[in-house]
């Protein structure tokens, strides 16, 4: 019993490395442009890979990748009041839920439908949020009070 | 390609500009932490089972004793028939 919890062990480990070596760099944009803040964005990355090295043995079929996205974006979400005032980064215009949408529907590609039920929205909610988070996006400079 | 599309493009091309190096270690501080929530999760699951077995032993030695089952002695008057 002792020697097969150890090679489960040994097993996950090996596992989980080669995925956080493939998959590392993209959740690692995520969480980059979710936070618009390097720092932040590993102090969210860290517990979120954490929570998917717990989850290892009970993934069943699912992509591990999918499930760190879910971790991701969840923490982000229940923490999402302490970027409300990024310093920098691409989104930094954007507010927390708007940079969720975004980075669900424009950078990772996840369904309208998938992203509406992860964030707990309408799918015309969805919809409404990213057409206003695009257009500010590609609006042609930030208007008043919103650069420093 | 319409505005609209254009838009899309242009913004998701902006967001896969974005190419942040993943620093050393990363994966091994997760594994690190991974690790202890799984042994923290474990130790709580068996602390559960414990108390469960505790209360059903417990259960089990107060049923032994106390045989809630038989019937009580009658708390009625006691018959009284030489009148």
């Amino acid at each position: 019993m002792r020697e097969g919890r150890a090679a489960r062990t040994a097993r996950r480990d090996r596992e989980f490395d080669a995925f956080v070596a493939g998959a590392g760099g993209r959740l690692l944009r995520t969480a980059t442009l979710l936070t618009c803040d390097a720092a932040a964005a590993e102090r969210l990355l860290v517990p979120a890979l954490a929570g998917t090295y717990a989850a290892w043995d009970r993934l069943g079929g699912d992509d591990p990748y999918d499930v760190a996205r879910q971790e991701l974006v969840a923490r982000f979400a229940r923490s999402s009041w302490r970027h409300r005032r990024p310093g920098g980064g691409l989104l930094r215009r954007l507010s927390p839920r708007e940079r969720l949408v975004v980075v669900l529907r424009l950078s990772e590609g996840v369904a309208e439908e998938q992203a509406a039920a992860g964030l707990g929205l309408s799918p015309e909610r969805v919809r409404v949020v990213c057409a206003r988070a695009v257009a500010a996006l590609c609006a042609p400079a930030p208007a008043g009070p919103a650069a420093p | 390609m319409n505005s609209y599309e254009r838009d899309h493009e242009a913004v998701r091309r902006l967001l896969a500009s974005c190419r942040p190096a993943v620093p050393p270690g990363v994966a091994a501080r997760a594994a690190g932490r991974g690790r202890r929530l799984l042994h923290a999760r474990r130790a709580v699951c068996a602390l559960g089972w414990a108390l469960l077995v505790a209360a059903a032993v417990a259960f089990c030695v107060w049923a032994a004793l106390t045989e809630p089952w038989t019937a009580r002695p009658p708390g009625t008057a006691p018959p009284w028939d030489d009148w």
